[in-house]
C-alpha cells in the first residue's frame, strides 16, 4: 500500500480559524506546494492558497510548514516531513499553516500589504540622481559597496525573514528583516541618491536598532541571505551618522 | 522600540560599564583576603573624591542602560508604547538613579 502523508492545514479567516486534515498519497520529490495543490485539486476546492512560479523565483507561495517560514515550492516533504514514532512508514505528518505576523485573509493567504508598507516606511525604494536623458552610471562590480549591495539584492519579497522574525512578532512597528536589507542595499547602490533620506527612515523607533540579532532571519531566508548582517550594517550607518553630526 | 539615540545611550553606557565592573570585581577579591568589615569599606571610601566619581558614574551608567533594557522589554512583552512607554522609561531611570545615588551618597559622604 502506497504511504499516505497525514497533513493538518490551518484554515478559515481572521477571527474563525479552524485546523482541518486531510490524508495525501506520497509521492517522490514532492514539495509542500504539490500537497497543497493536491488538497485543493482533489479534496477541497475552496482552499485558499498563493503560488505562481513554482520554481522559487515569484516569492509568493511562503507558508508555515511544521512551525517555520518556508517556499512551498522548493520545499521537499521528505526533509520536512515529521516522522512521527514509527519513522514515517505511514508517510509520516505535517501542517501547513498561513505565514506568521501577518493577517490571515483566508485559509493560507495572508494579507501582504503591512509587510511591503515597510518596505516603504524603511526608504527602501530607489531614490533616482539622473533621468533619462542622462548617460546611465558606470557601476564597478569591484568595488566594496557594489560587493556588499550585490549580497543582498536576491530578495524575492517572500516574506519568509518577516515570518521568521520573533522582534517583528513582539515589536509589530518594527520594520523587519527584508526591507531592512532592501536599505541597506540601496544605501551602498551609487546609483541611490536618498542615503540620507533611507538613515533618517530605518532611525526611527521601529527602525533597525530594534534587531536582537537572533538571526532567525538569516537562518531560514530560502535564497540564503543575510539581513542579520545586513541590518548590523545599517545599525553601524546610522551610528556613524550621529557622531558626525554632533 | 528604539530609536538611534536610546540605542547608542544604551551601547555607550555599556562599554562604560565594562570598567567599572571589572574594577568593582577586583575590588572585592583583593579587600576580602584577611576578612571584611563595614568600617574597613567606609575607611575607603568615606571623603574619596575617586570613589565617589566611580560609583556615581557606575550609578548613572547603569540607570540609562537599565531603563532602556526594560523599555524593550515592557514594549515587546506588555505592548505598552507612546507616552506612557516613555514616562515608564524615564521613572525607571529616575527610580535606578535615586536608589544608587543614594548608596553612594551612603558609603562617600563622610
Amino acid at each position: 500500500m502506497a504511504a499516505v502523508l497525514q497533513v493538518t492545514v490551518h484554515r478559515g479567516t481572521a477571527g474563525a480559524r479552524r485546523a482541518e486534515r486531510f490524508e495525501v498519497p506520497s509521492e517522490a520529490n514532492q514539495t509542500v506546494l504539490d500537497v497543497v495543490s493536491w488538497i485543493q485539486q482533489n479534496a477541497d476546492p475552496t482552499l485558499s492558497y498563493r503560488f505562481a512560479c513554482r520554481v522559487g523565483m515569484c516569492g509568493s507561495c511562503a507558508m508555515m510548514v511544521n512551525g517555520v517560514p518556508r517556499w512551498t515550492c522548493r520545499t521537499h516533504v521528505q526533509k520536512v516531513v515529521d516522522r512521527g514514532r514509527n519513522g514515517g512508514r505511514d508517510g509520516g505528518r505535517i501542517e501547513i499553516g498561513p505565514l506568521a505576523n501577518l493577517p490571515v485573509i483566508k485559509d493560507l493567504a495572508v494579507d501582504m500589504a503591512p509587510f511591503f508598507d515597510k518596505w516603504v516606511a524603511a526608504g527602501a525604494h530607489h531614490h533616482p540622481t539622473a533621468t533619462r536623458a542622462d548617460a546611465p552610471s558606470p557601476v564597478r562590480p569591484d568595488s566594496a559597496a557594489r560587493e556588499v549591495a550585490n549580497a543582498g539584492i536576491e530578495c524575492i519579497n517572500c516574506a519568509v525573514c518577516y515570518a521568521a522574525c520573533d522582534t517583528v512578532a513582539h515589536n509589530p512597528d518594527y520594520l523587519g528583516p527584508a526591507a531592512l536589507q532592501r536599505a541597506w542595499t540601496l544605501l551602498n547602490d551609487d546609483r541611490d541618491g536618498g542615503h540620507e533620506a533611507i538613515l533618517d527612515a530605518v532611525s526611527g523607533f521601529g527602525g533597525c536598532h530594534n534587531c536582537h540579532s537572533i538571526g532567525s532571519c538569516t537562518l531560514r531566508c530560502p535564497n540564503e541571505l543575510d539581513p542579520m548582517t545586513a541590518i548590523a550594517g545599517l545599525k553601524r550607518a546610522s551610528a556613524r551618522r550621529v557622531w558626525r553630526r554632533g | 522600540m528604539l530609536d538611534v539615540r536610546l540605542y547608542l545611550a544604551q551601547r555607550i553606557t555599556a562599554l562604560l560599564m565594562v570598567p567599572f565592573v571589572l574594577v568593582h570585581l577586583a575590588v572585592i577579591v583583593w579587600a576580602v583576603q584577611g576578612g571584611l568589615t563595614a568600617a574597613e569599606i567606609l575607611s575607603r571610601t568615606q571623603g574619596s573624591p575617586f570613589w565617589m566619581l566611580f560609583y556615581g558614574g557606575f550609578v548613572v551608567a547603569a540607570s540609562v542602560h537599565g531603563a532602556i533594557g526594560l523599555r524593550v522589554i515592557a514594549h515587546e512583552w506588555l505592548g505598552l508604547r507612546g507616552r506612557v512607554l516613555g514616562g515608564l522609561t524615564l521613572g525607571l531611570g529616575l527610580v535606578l538613579l535615586g536608589l544608587g545615588m543614594r548608596a553612594v551618597i551612603a558609603v562617600v559622604v563622610a
